[in-house]
């Protein structure tokens, strides 16, 4: 029922603003069914943890910890998000950048989105997990180009392709897994795409038929989290389409991307007997930390600056999964939340401080602080908090990382180290000139929604101090079901 | 399997003319004749899904046929050449590669594909797994088409020839995906084509143009 609930909402939200997405009261009318659909990711979480996993509909749909966790994340960075974009959208609508129309689209997508990345994270079928990816690449295609500048229309067009090529890499990998699945689960043809029933049978996957299955499935999933070299549509995709769009690229759906990455590796590493798909997981993820970090310096536009920071959290989050293990997969998961909720605080206040600024070239940023106290703040506790300062949750989940890294791995414990370094070294010094000094900015006809950051900032400041140990309970069984190591 | 060699020879015979007309669209730069080859390319596809749904009796490959028939055959073609129409692009004649050097290149393709195919037609257990080979090769010259190209509607072409293969590969393997599958795939590639419609609008609107070269000022910060 409340699943339900959860698909439903948004599919139903998509189809109401298309039609009235321009209207006066559609920024709240957005908010409100992501705050529907919030609540029924609660409801469905609290059904899960007190009755266990579920199957619905002819086991088409299951929720086990590992992904309720991160639907009630997405439906909660979902809702900040929205409530973020009620000034911000108007605000650009005021400076004339985008037309009822595209208001109107934007709704719509926005909604529907939500609801392609919600289905990706509760199918149990891999082809339709596929289906999901594909059609949150397309929700958001038009999203990016919304305000139809050449740059816009070149991000578009490089995320379009680019993830079109990746992701059809990824259906090939499913059909390699279909037809060795198809051995062993006979050819009904309705169970050999299902998770649980593969799970149940992976010890006996053909495994080169498999190893070759994982290698097109990273390639394609791994396209759409960001691992380089795979990379380049990102930071365009984020920097050129509207700030709330970017936060939910970044927040949302590089997490559903690997968790479409994690959960084929159950099933390929369970029949592999073999540390292959680790070690792939492994190296794609010190290659984007390091590459990324070394990027950073070469970043002059503010929104890049921070899509090429999330290419470098990916990383450290595929390094995990790829360490495997207990406390390993504990760290990703919890770095997934952490930086969820820490990497869209910071575009929301970049949002607002672009807006302000009326540009996105960091050079011509300056003194935040000045002109408003809680955007210069938010940005520069958020930035900390993004670099892994402790007290926050970065940091609990980055020391975690790194000590099993040490145990574990210690090859690569300098490399992580090493990277961690450049990149506060970078995005620091940047962050420091834009917020203090001299100020270049202006005041904005709408006052911005800041309670969103502070709320995502709080949460992540209570991770870095005290997990809540239902919190802490629902993370290891997660990580149990993960395996691995 | 008490087979009937005639019908599974002339699911063969297509899969090669599929294969010759992957090599058709490397060479092609009309883009007019590109997207006839594309249809051309579906409708073999359509003939073979038939031709393995009698043979099989799988009720559902009738039904992917149809699909085949409506989307591929049809429909999408039929979009294209509209745009191509109202958008004015005709030829895409300046590759990465002269046609010859294309042409090398795929020919070591195919023998990739092969070697790639093998341990997947070992594990497969369908009468037309020798076949499979010749899917992996055209989805690899799809993408070495996309690559080589600097057009759009070129590249849109080589994106749907590469669904051709990955199709064909599941049909050569597991008589086809689940239906459920296949129907969420067919949703997905029409939606990606009619937002690449409203795109390729845009594109045009800015740029005047649609040539993919406009499309590279956003390199890394210089």
């Amino acid at each position: 029922m409340e699943f339900v609930f959860l698909l439903g909402t948004p599919l139903l939200g998509a189809i109401m603003l298309a039609g009235f997405g321009a209207r006066r009261w559609a920024p709240e009318a957005n908010a409100g069914f992501s705050l529907a659909t919030f609540a029924a990711a609660v409801a469905l979480a609290v059904r899960v943890i007190a009755a266990g996993n579920l199957t619905v509909a002819h086991e088409q749909f299951f929720i086990d910890p590992f992904n309720v966790f991160l639907v009630a994340l997405t439906a909660f960075v979902g809702l900040t998000t929205a409530l973020f974009s009620r000034p911000y959208m108007r605000i650009e609508m005021d400076h004339g950048r985008i037309s009822e129309g595209r208001l109107r689209l934007y709704h719509s997508m926005y909604q529907l989105f939500i609801a392609t990345m919600l289905i990706a994270l509760t199918t149990n079928n891999l082809g339709l997990l596929w289906v999901a990816m594909e059609a949150a690449t397309l929700s958001t295609v038009l999203l990016v180009t919304l305000y139809r500048t050449p740059a816009s229309l070149e991000a578009g067009w490089k995320y379009f392709i680019l993830c079109g090529v990746g992701i059809a890499q990824a259906l090939f990998g499913t059909i390699l897994l279909y037809i060795a699945a198809e051995k062993v689960l006979g050819a009904e043809g309705v169970s050999a795409l299902l998770w649980t029933h593969l799970n149940a049978v992976k010890g006996q996957l053909e495994p080169r038929v498999l190893s070759l299955a994982f290698a097109f499935l990273l390639v394609g999933y791994g396209t759409k989290v960001g691992l380089a070299p795979l990379h380049n549509w990102l930071p365009d995709a984020h920097a050129e389409g509207p700030t709330p769009i970017s936060a939910v690229l970044s927040g949302l759906l590089l997490n559903v991307a690997i968790y479409a990455v994690v959960r084929c590796k159950v099933l390929i590493e369970g029949s592999l007997h073999s540390p292959l798909p680790s070690q792939m997981l492994m190296g794609f993820g010190l290659l984007s930390v390091t590459l990324a970090a070394f990027l950073l310096w070469r970043q002059r536009d503010i929104k890049r600056l921070f899509a090429y920071s999330s290419i470098e959290h990916m990383g450290i989050i595929a390094f995990a999964f790829g360490m495997g293990g207990a406390v390993a997969n504990f760290a990703a998961l919890l770095h997934m939340t952490v930086h969820s909720l820490t990497k869209s605080a910071i575009f929301f206040t970049v949002g607002h401080a672009a807006q302000k600024s009326g540009t996105q070239i960091m050079d011509r940023i300056r003194g935040l602080m000045t002109v408003s106290p809680t955007i210069g703040w938010g940005l520069m506790i958020g930035s900390l908090a993004i670099l892994g300062m402790p007290p926050f949750g970065v940091f609990a989940s980055e020391f975690l990382i790194l000590t099993t890294a040490m145990r574990e791995q210690p090859w690569a414990a300098p490399i992580l180290l090493l990277a961690l370094g450049v990149a506060f070294a970078a995005i620091f010094g940047r962050v420091q000139s834009m917020v203090f000094g001299e100020t270049t900015a202006k005041r904005l006809p709408h006052s911005p929604a800041l309670l969103p950051v502070f709320v995502h900032l709080a949460i992540v400041l209570l991770l870095g101090l005290f997990i809540p140990p239902y919190l802490a309970g629902w993370y290891r069984a997660a990580a149990q079901l993960i395996g691995g190591g | 399997m008490a087979a009937t060699p005639f019908v599974l020879q002339l699911v063969n015979s297509l899969a090669a003319l599929l294969l010759l007309l992957s090599f058709a669209m490397l060479a092609q730069r009309r883009v007019v004749t590109l997207v006839n080859l594309l249809a051309l390319q579906g409708a073999i596809l359509c003939a073979a899904t038939l031709l393995l749904a009698w043979r099989t009796g799988e009720h559902h490959l009738y039904l992917s046929a149809v699909l085949t028939l409506a989307l591929k055959v049809i429909l999408l073609p039929w979009l294209l050449h509209r745009l191509i129409r109202r958008l004015d692009v005709y030829w895409d004649t300046d590759t990465l590669l002269n046609t010859s050097g294309t042409m090398m290149v795929g020919l070591l393709v195919v023998v990739f594909a092969f070697g790639l195919a093998q341990p997947i037609s070992a594990l497969a257990s369908t009468a037309t797994r020798s076949a499979i080979g010749i899917a992996v090769a055209v989805i690899l010259l799809a993408f070495l088409t996309m690559i080589t190209r600097r057009k759009a509607m070129s590249q849109v072409v080589g994106f749907l020839s590469m669904e051709n293969g990955l199709f064909f590969g599941a049909m050569s393997a597991t008589y086809g995906m689940p239906m459920i599958v296949e129907l969420g795939v067919a949703l997905d590639v029409l939606v990606a084509m009619l937002v690449l419609g409203v795109f390729f609008f845009q594109i045009r609107e800015q740029f005047d143009s649609l040539d993919l070269e406009h499309l590279e000022t956003l390199k890394e910060e210089t």
